[in-house]
């Protein structure tokens, strides 16, 4: 018999077969091919943070093939004179050398520190899209509670990265965070000599940082990753309300290939802001820091800024010392710095945590939620998470009170005390404008829906009042009264063009991307053009 | 109050080595040492008297007008600008300026040079540089009138006193020494109560030097016993250096720190990239 001719055009289907006979994968692959994903720029947020994590895993391997987390001394002797001859750790000397001397190593370990930026960024605001939108009732309090150690992940991650180098800024911070844990009572003691190995700053610590840095944050927080994935495809996602979109299916588009070439897309242009940033904006500069000595301190230390709010609590906390007698002669004292440190992050660990079943057990909610709520509509939950968004804005801002301080010229202890009165008095604030604004949309929405939409058309009544047109949004019956509409929880028309009143808009950000629609009826818009009218004098004519 | 300071530094080592010089130990006869006692004790005397002198209140040096050329020339200057607030005769007015004896040429210098002084009237937290009303020359000359009459620190001479200087260990020295409150950067940073370190940027090597030397307002005096004039010198060519020295990671972001890269990774980072979420995804 002879051998058939190779058949190309039919090899891509006949290997697939044979891959699907062995590994049985054609059924869960045309699941997940085919997972729908709604199409609304808020639900990319997430994917921002899983992209910078990306570009963290390539840029971080990179730098851990010159990285040597040593703390053995070193005299320098590279290219940058103003070090040159000074004693160091290997760990700066090889993070100088990265910078220096390995050809684009700069540019990675800039890429990498803007990349964990992003990150951490991308994470806080994707957690306010899912608070505030209510994406995180049940069933998907777990992902909301996973998103929560992510972000405390994605802390210590960072931390840690940031102390590597060994630079007098890094030592500076985790002198820091050895007196926080030394300030917990008990145990604080206990707690940092088995970290460092010893006193701070100990000649272990480096190593264990790196481990923590590179291996185990990483991987966990990858595993966490996958599980933050894996239930966001079984549960499926959420989406606003709108035509055709209940709580029971999901309308967006397929996973493959429409959604598969916009993440494609969107994680080369995140790689591309990152590389940017990393070319373009010098961060981290090192070697002006000089090696970690303990008599190093500078003006304007600050931690990275998703560090920042925790510098902040401590530069606002009085310095109140807590005094517990023990027994005669002898009492306890608790530092200041436990407050603002220890019980406050323990705290914003905690309440995220139970946040989703405090609410439903507030609003007595059993059931399941698909649909998303809009901020508006909830005016409680809307109007705590701007409470804590204040709380933390004030506490960011603390964190670098001393670079505002100098820089807009008011005085340091000006800003403190600003910062404290701030924490008090904004928050609540925040919480009532949050509140009221939230009922003026909501009653302003009804008001559309009874009404209509205004149309800026005045007109004057024979009695000499004037009153404003409104185009209703429902048929009206005999009397021209609208039809009652219900709010179905999504956007109202309010302004003309919305109900069609003009062309509609032409799609396309840059440039339209289509070609004008033809209007069905050439002059026959639903608002009429207005009458031409006569000239309006000041009557001397 | 910087004249105890530099009066430690310069005044007394000088004497106890002289001191020591004539009480060397070779073993003479009674006449002998009787003689030397009385000789020791004239001597002291002189001594003594000699930096009485040397350290008397204005004063009495203005009994003694040998003020050298230059110093006449700057007690005109500052007799119509300073006089008013600093006294006539330096020895400071209560509850306005003080006294200016024993600070040395160099406080004037760095105070004149860089437009300090004369002092703006309402006071400020904190008198600020700004345009100098006198020329380098006639900052000298009033310089040269207040170390005459008190004596004090000096700067060595020349404008390039980086000259001979290590950057390395300067740099070393400057972030042990000045970081705490110039920041490492040299660009400066926050003290309490409205008070501030300047931005060293535009000092020259002459203030940078006389500024260690003298102190001003919140800054600690650098003598000569604490930083040595070679120090000095690697800390000023450190500090030079820097302002040359391009940043190679990009646009340094004015050498901030972390609070900048915030600012940019929110408005810069995330703001670029959300544009992007609106272009791909759209808003329904
Ligand atoms: C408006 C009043 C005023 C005038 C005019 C003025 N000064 Fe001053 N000066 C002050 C005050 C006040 C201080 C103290 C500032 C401080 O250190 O807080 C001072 C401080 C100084 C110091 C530093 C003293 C120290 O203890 O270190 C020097 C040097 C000095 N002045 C020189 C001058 C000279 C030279 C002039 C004339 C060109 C001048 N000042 C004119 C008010 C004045
Ligand atoms: C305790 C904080 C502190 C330390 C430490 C300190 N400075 Fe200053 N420095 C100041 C303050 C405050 C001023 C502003 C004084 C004034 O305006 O009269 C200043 C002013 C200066 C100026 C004048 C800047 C200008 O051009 O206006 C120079 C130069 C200077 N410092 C250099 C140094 C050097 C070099 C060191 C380290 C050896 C140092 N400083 C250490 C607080 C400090
Ligand atoms: C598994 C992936 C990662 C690896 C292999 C890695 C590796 C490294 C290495 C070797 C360094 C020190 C080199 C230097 O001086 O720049 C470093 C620094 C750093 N890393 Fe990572 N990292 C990873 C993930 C992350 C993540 C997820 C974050 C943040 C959330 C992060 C934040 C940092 C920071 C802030 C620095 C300091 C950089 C600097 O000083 O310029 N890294 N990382």
């Amino acid at each position: 018999m002879k051998q058939s001719k190779l058949d190309l055009a039919g090899l891509p289907a006949k290997a697939a077969g044979e891959i699907d006979d062995r590994l049985q994968v054609s059924s869960p692959l045309r699941r997940l091919l085919n997972k729908v994903f709604p199409d609304h720029w808020s639900f990319l947020l997430g994917e921002i943070a899983l992209y910078s994590f990306i570009v963290l895993l390539l840029t971080g391997t990179f730098l851990t093939l010159w990285f040597d987390p040593s703390s053995n001394e070193v005299t320098y002797h590279g290219p940058y004179t103003p070090l040159q001859g000074i004693p160091m750790s290997r760990a700066y000397e090889s993070a100088l050398q990265l910078s220096f001397e390995v050809r684009g190593g700069l540019i990675m370990r800039q890429m990498h520190h803007w990349a964990a930026l992003l990150f951490m960024a991308a994470i806080v605001v994707h957690m306010l899209r899912v608070f505030f939108t209510g994406a995180f009732r049940k069933p998907r309090e777990l992902n909301w509670i996973i998103g929560v150690l992510l972000f405390w992940l994605g802390f210590v991650e960072g931390f840690a990265g940031y102390s590597l180098p060994d630079d007098a800024l890094s030592g500076t911070g985790l002198r820091i965070a050895s007196a926080i844990m030394l300030s917990i009572p008990v145990i604080g003691s206990w707690v940092t000599t088995s970290l460092f190995g010893g006193e701070f700053p100990g000649h272990e610590i480096l190593g264990r940082l790196y481990i923590a840095h590179v291996l185990l944050v990483p991987a966990i927080l990858l595993g966490l990753i996958a599980a933050h994935m894996g239930l966001l495809v079984k549960q499926k996602h959420t989406q606003w309300p709108g035509p055709g979109r209940s709580n029971d299916n999901v309308v967006g588009i397929r996973m493959f290939p429409g959604f598969a070439a916009k993440a494609g897309g969107f994680f080369m242009i995140v790689f591309g802001v990152i590389a940017l940033l990393g070319g373009l904006f010098q961060i981290n500069p090192i070697w002006l820091f000089g090696p970690y000595e303990a008599a190093v301190v500078s003006a304007a230390s600050q931690p990275d800024w998703y560090v920042m709010f925790l510098d902040g609590s401590t530069r606002l906390m009085p310095p109140w010392e807590a005094r517990f007698p023990l027994w005669p002669g002898h009492h306890y004292t608790l530092p200041p710095l436990f407050w603002p440190t220890v019980v406050l992050p323990g705290v914003l660990t905690m309440l995220p945590l139970f946040y989703p079943f405090i609410e439903a057990r507030k609003f007595k909610s059993k059931a399941s939620h698909h649909l998303l709520q809009r901020p508006r509509d909830v005016p409680t939950r809307t109007a705590l998470g701007a409470m804590a968004l204040a709380f933390y804005i004030v506490l960011l801002i603390s964190g670098g009170n001393d670079v505002i301080a100098d820089k807009f010229d008011i005085s340091l202890n000006a800003m403190t005390w600003a910062g404290r009165v701030g924490l008090l008095v904004l928050p609540p604030l925040a919480y009532w404008i949050t509140y009221r604004a939230c009922l003026g949309l909501q009653q302003h929405d009804r008001e559309v829906l009874a009404h209509g939409v205004e149309t800026g058309i005045i007109k004057r009544l024979p009695n000499g009042a004037f009153v404003e047109v409104h185009q209703p949004l429902a048929p009206v019956d005999e009397h021209g009264h609208p039809a009652a509409l219900p709010y179905a929880g999504w956007v109202v028309p309010k302004k003309m063009n919305r109900v069609g009143a003009l062309v509609p808009t032409i799609k396309g950000f840059f440039f339209p991307i289509e070609e004008p629609a033809k209007p069905a009826y050439p002059s026959e818009a639903p608002v009429s053009p207005a009458p031409t009218r006569e000239g309006i004098t000041s009557g001397k004519q | 109050m910087t004249f105890d300071d530099s009066a430690g530094a310069a005044g007394p080592p000088r004497a106890a080595r002289r001191g020591r010089l004539f009480a060397g130990p070779v073993r003479r006869s009674r006449l002998q040492r009787r003689l030397f006692a009385g000789v020791r004790l004239l001597l002291a005397l002189v001594v003594v008297g000699g930096i009485y002198t040397a350290f008397a209140p204005g004063s009495q040096a203005e009994d003694t007008p040998k003020l050298s050329e230059a110093a006449q020339l700057g007690k005109r200057l500052y007799d119509q600008s300073c006089a008013t607030c600093h006294g006539p005769n330096a020895q400071g007015v209560k509850d306005r300026a003080p006294s200016l004896i024993g600070v040395g040429s160099a406080d004037v210098e760095f105070q004149v040079e860089t437009g300090r002084m004369p002092a703006a009237r309402p006071q400020q937290a904190q008198v600020e540089r700004k345009q100098p009303l006198f020329t380098v020359e006639q900052a000298q000359q009033m310089g040269a009138y207040i170390q005459e009459l008190g004596g004090g620190p000096q700067l060595p001479a020349g404008t390039n006193l980086r000259e001979g200087g290590d950057i390395a260990k300067g740099g070393q020295l400057f972030r042990v020494n000045c970081a705490s409150c110039h920041a490492f950067s040299t660009n400066g940073g926050a003290l309490s109560s409205g008070k501030y370190a300047p931005s060293l940027k535009p000092a020259t090597d002459r203030e940078i030097y006389a500024a260690m030397l003298s102190g001003p307002q919140n800054m600690p005096v650098f003598g000569d016993n604490q930083i040595t004039p070679q120090e000095k010198r690697d800390i000023i060519a450190y500090i030079q250096y820097q302002k040359g020295d391009q940043d190679p990671g990009g646009f340094g972001l004015g050498r901030y720190g972390p609070v900048p890269e915030a600012l940019v990774i929110f408005l810069v980072g995330m703001v670029s990239i959300m544009f992007v979420t609106l272009w791909i995804a759209g808003k329904s």
